[in-house]
């Protein structure tokens, strides 16, 4: 069947076998750029300002589309449309190029995620940490653009990115390390298949330790994905815009692009470490049907991550740059360690598993979640008590 | 303390160099010689009796018609509560006043803002530069005889508007 | 190939001082300010303002256009709290003309200048929040801060530069339920205010940012003429209402909060940001007693339209938002003053900001503006 195919393509177009196999991957790389990761990124951009604009009582973009919700592709033909100034002085090659490295980093990253039990394009044996090593040429990309505008600031924003993503690297990668344990894979599908659906079976909640590395987890790609509150690389009041300053049009959307994207790509990793994944309770024998579920569930959760990840965002302010070294030296370094310790104990001391220390984490979480809500209802109710809209 | 206690006081330790309590149409004020401010300031400043420890403003005044200008002290003090206003004349064509700079630092600005809006020299100012105007312009605009040339770098300052408003005549 | 690291004396790494040109155009300038910074990577070795880009010669203009034609341009001094500077005019005029505004004119002039002063101070506290990076309280402080523009459009027709009070008294009277709807506003705010508290003010980073940031000891603020809000963070306790009373404010019963180092020491970044704070609540004190006692009768004395004072000169001393707004203003008995000029409360604090820069960061100097709550145009008048 493959011959035939081959045999008839090659005689259609005169073409290599080689050369038509990467015509053919270069089309599928660009069909899941374009019709998934694109408007996937752009979509959390929209989901991002109407959810901030909620919170900030305003109503944000609502015109384009229903709910406003293709407002993203009318930004980015507009920012195509924009011209494209390279200034003077700047070092134009490095200039031009800093936005695709930036923007290859963050769809590298996509290779490795698990949207279901099928639905991955490369199960690697070491997902994890390739993921973690290609978000960081994200890195690279911000630090190029910097130093090429030729920008005290621009330069500023590069250098404060790279300390700080560089710096978040090792918390972020010791906090992996109790779920890899509990695993026993680097694999990301494998990562999900040890875990279950019900929440207290997931890697998150097995042990005290396992749910602050969790919650060190979660601030570590915070701070890789310079996202309040270490959004310092692009600090508006202090940075104008960072290591975006000198950029225009799509140059600039690209960063902005990369940026969203990455968010959405720290809820999936988180998903995928801590909670679960796509698993769902094997309720059908149809593959197509069980894979939607699967879908479905790990957009959801990892939605949920990106919408916190918002929320951070409207109520924090910034750390200064000391204080965001100090956090992670002084104390989410050696916390990372002792929770990789301890989980590492745990696992020594009950190597079939501690059922009662997993339903005490999750019984202990879950009232902490419902103190949180309950404080949420009260002041709900004291702010709708002082009427929001005056009379006359 | 009031002025004319502050007087005697002065009057004592710096003799001719201090004027008499003069009463305007509100408040009263001492006459002080240009040269001689920054030893009644710190003296005001140290005195335990006045310790008038803050430069409440400080402004210049051109009188062409009696050819001079006046640099007006209001000072207040937090600690005693009272107020006190020096006034010091300088020659209107070359006015060179003692700086108070070292005896209050907010002096340091107000200083740099008479100088570059009427022209008085402050002597041992460490930075007696124009403040609100750029470095190049040429004048002095709050001095009566102050005339806007027609254009500054090419711009020109010359309003074309009918609602334009004709400078009052004086004296 | 061996790389040569060159060495300081102190065993260190060699640096390069960066010069830094923050400004004229910069988001957290809050208008026109420039700083030229003398920066060793994030730490400041010094930040000199260069201020004068909002230079409008509005002294000068005072020359010309005459006793009531001024009030309008006095608006542009500081326009995010006008009402203040309204007052600090028509009292010059008022002293040197020697005429009695009606009480019911004061009152009036009262409610209008702690309406803005509350304005003031919840843009003040929206804008340090954004500037430290947190969005959401910018926008609620706004929404608050519209409330209050709604109230003064409806007292004088205009949201920002008010124009309303007038040599010898203001130019309309409270229109009918005006009381009513600002006492309606002041139950509404007293309680957001706390709420603004829980979600910014209290904050731990917040705090950590703001927290024994640029202290400033009482007798650096006073030597440079700090006023206002920013004196008082530095636990002097002087406030012209309460210790000079003009106008009718010897009649209110209210408190001047100080600085007490809460979070830090005393003169800090977070106290100042948080007098703001609490002046809105003493101002809300004055605004309910105003309303309940206003007296009736005229709102405006008799003034000749061509007003001639005798000549002489005043020294006005007004608490604006930004504090202690110094006027001083000479008549030559004409129609037009001779000579005006303004010490604003932004002018002193922008000239300590060489001093106490040194040392701090890039991202505190920015804090440090804000809390300072500098309006560019009143630094340049």
């Amino acid at each position: 069947m493959q011959q035939f195919i081959d045999g008839l393509i090659g005689s259609a177009t005169g073409m290599e076998r080689e050369l038509y196999y990467f015509a053919g991957m270069l089309a599928f790389g660009a069909l899941v750029v374009f019709g998934f990761i694109l408007p996937l990124a752009g979509i959390t951009s929209w989901l991002e300002r109407r959810v901030w604009a909620r919170m900030q009582s305003r109503i944000g973009p609502n015109r384009v589309g229903p709910f406003g919700v293709l407002q993203w592709l009318a930004d980015g033909l507009k920012n195509l449309l924009k011209e494209d100034v390279i200034p003077t002085a700047v070092d134009a090659r490095l200039f031009r190029l800093a936005p695709y490295v930036v923007v290859v980093g963050f769809v590298a990253a996509w290779v490795a995620i698990p949207f279901g039990s099928s639905l991955i394009i490369a199960d690697l044996n070491i997902g994890i940490l390739y993921v973690t090593a290609v978000t960081s040429l994200v890195v690279v990309g911000i630090l190029m653009a910097g130093w090429s505008s030729n920008n005290k600031w621009s330069m500023l924003g590069g250098i404060r990115s790279a300390t700080q993503i560089v710096s978040y690297e090792i918390p972020a990668a010791l906090a992996i390390f109790p779920a890899v344990l509990l695993s026993g894979t680097l694999s990301m599908q494998g990562l999900i298949e040890a875990q279950g659906w019900q929440p207290w079976s997931w890697h998150m909640f097995h042990s005290p330790f396992t749910f602050f590395a969790f919650l060190l987890f979660f601030t570590s790609l915070l701070a890789e994905g310079n996202r309040t509150p270490f959004d310092l690389p692009e600090a508006e009041s202090e940075l104008v815009a960072g290591f975006a300053t000198e950029y225009s049009g799509m140059r600039s959307l690209l960063f902005f692009l990369a940026e969203w994207g990455n968010l959405y790509v720290i809820g999936a990793v988180v998903t995928t470490t801590y909670m679960g994944g796509w698993q769902v309770p094997h309720f059908t024998d149809n593959t197509v049907l069980l894979n939607a579920a699967q879908l479905a569930t790990f957009f959801l959760k990892s939605y949920f991550w990106v919408f916190v990840a918002m929320w951070i965002r409207a109520t924090l302010p910034r750390v200064r740059v000391d204080q965001l070294m100090s956090l992670c030296w002084k104390y989410m370094v050696p916390l990372g360690l002792v929770t990789v310790l301890g989980t590492a104990v745990t696992m020594v001391a009950a190597p079939e598993g501690m059922p009662t220390l997993r339903y005490l984490t999750f019984g202990a979480v879950m009232l902490v979640v419902l103190q949180f809500f309950r404080r949420v209802v009260f002041h709900l109710r004291r702010a709708r008590g002082l009427g929001w809209t005056m009379a006359g | 303390m009031d002025a004319s206690a502050i007087q005697k006081k002065l009057e004592a330790k710096f003799g001719g160099s201090v004027g008499p309590v003069t009463t305007g149409l509100l408040e009263a004020w001492i006459g002080v010689d240009p040269d001689k401010i920054a030893e009644v300031a710190a003296f005001l400043k140290d005195d335990p009796d006045t310790r008038f420890d803050s430069l409440s403003n400080l402004s210049g005044v051109d009188y062409p018609a009696r050819g001079h200008i006046e640099v007006v002290y209001n000072l207040m003090s937090y600690a005693k509560r009272h107020e006190l206003t020096l006034k010091v004349s300088a020659e209107r064509e070359a006015p060179r006043v003692a700086t108070v700079c070292n005896v209050w630092p907010g002096a340091n600005w107000l200083e740099r803002e008479v100088y570059d809006l009427l022209g008085v020299d402050f002597v041992g100012h460490p930075d007696l530069r124009r403040i609100l105007l750029p470095d190049d312009w040429v004048g002095n605009p709050l001095r009566k005889d102050y005339v806007e040339a027609p254009s500054y770098h090419g711009i020109s300052t010359v309003r074309e508007s009918m609602l334009r408003i004709e400078p009052p005549s004086r004296e | 190939m061996s790389v040569e690291i060159e060495m300081e004396d102190g065993g260190g790494l060699a640096t390069e001082e960066m010069t830094l040109n923050m400004g004229p155009q910069h988001p957290s300038t809050h208008g026109v300010l420039r700083f030229i910074v003398k920066a060793d990577g994030e730490v400041m070795r010094k930040a000199t303002p260069d201020i004068g880009y909002l230079h409008r010669s509005i002294e000068k203009i005072a020359e010309k256009v005459g006793w009531h034609g001024f009030m309008p341009y006095t608006d542009r001094v500081d326009y995010v709290a006008a009402m203040a500077c309204n007052q600090g005019w028509a009292m010059c005029g008022e002293a040197l003309g020697g005429i009695e505004v009606p009480r019911r004119g004061e009152y009036c002039r009262v409610i209008a200048a702690e309406l803005s002063r509350i304005c003031s101070h919840l843009l003040a506290i929206g804008a340090t929040g954004m500037d430290i990076g947190a969005v959401t309280p910018f926008t609620h402080a706004l929404r608050e801060r519209e409330m209050i523009n709604d109230l003064i459009e409806e007292l004088c027709g205009a949201r920002l530069t008010y124009n309303y009070m007038r040599i010898g008294g203001v130019a309309w009277d409270l229109p009918p339920g005006f009381r009513k709807r600002v006492t309606t506003y002041l139950d509404h705010l007293e309680p957001t205010i706390h709420e603004i508290n829980d979600l910014l003010s209290y904050g731990k980073i917040y705090a950590e940012r703001l927290g024994s940031v640029a202290v400033i000891s009482p007798e650096m603020a006073i030597g440079y003429g700090l006023v206002g809000p920013n004196l008082r963070a530095s636990g002097v306790k002087y406030d012209l209402r309460k210790d000079r009373p003009y106008s009718v404010y010897g009649d209110f019963d209210f408190d001047v909060p100080v600085g007490h180092g809460e979070m830090g020491a005393v003169g800090d970044c977070w106290d100042r940001y948080m007098m703001r704070i609490w002046e809105i609540l003493e101002s809300a004190k004055i605004l309910r007693q105003a309303c309940e006692k206003l007296p009736d009768g005229p709102v405006i004395a008799k003034v000749p339209r061509n007003f001639k004072p005798p000549a002489g000169d005043v020294h006005v001393r007004v608490e604006a938002a930004r504090g202690d707004m110094s006027w001083y203003c000479v008549s030559d008995g004409s129609e037009y003053p001779y000579r005006l000029h303004v010490r604003t409360g932004s002018f002193s604090a922008m000239s300590i900001i060489e001093e106490l820069s040194e040392g701090l960061m890039i991202a505190d100097l920015v804090a440090l503006i804000a809390t300072f709550d500098i309006v560019a145009p009143e630094v340049d008048r």
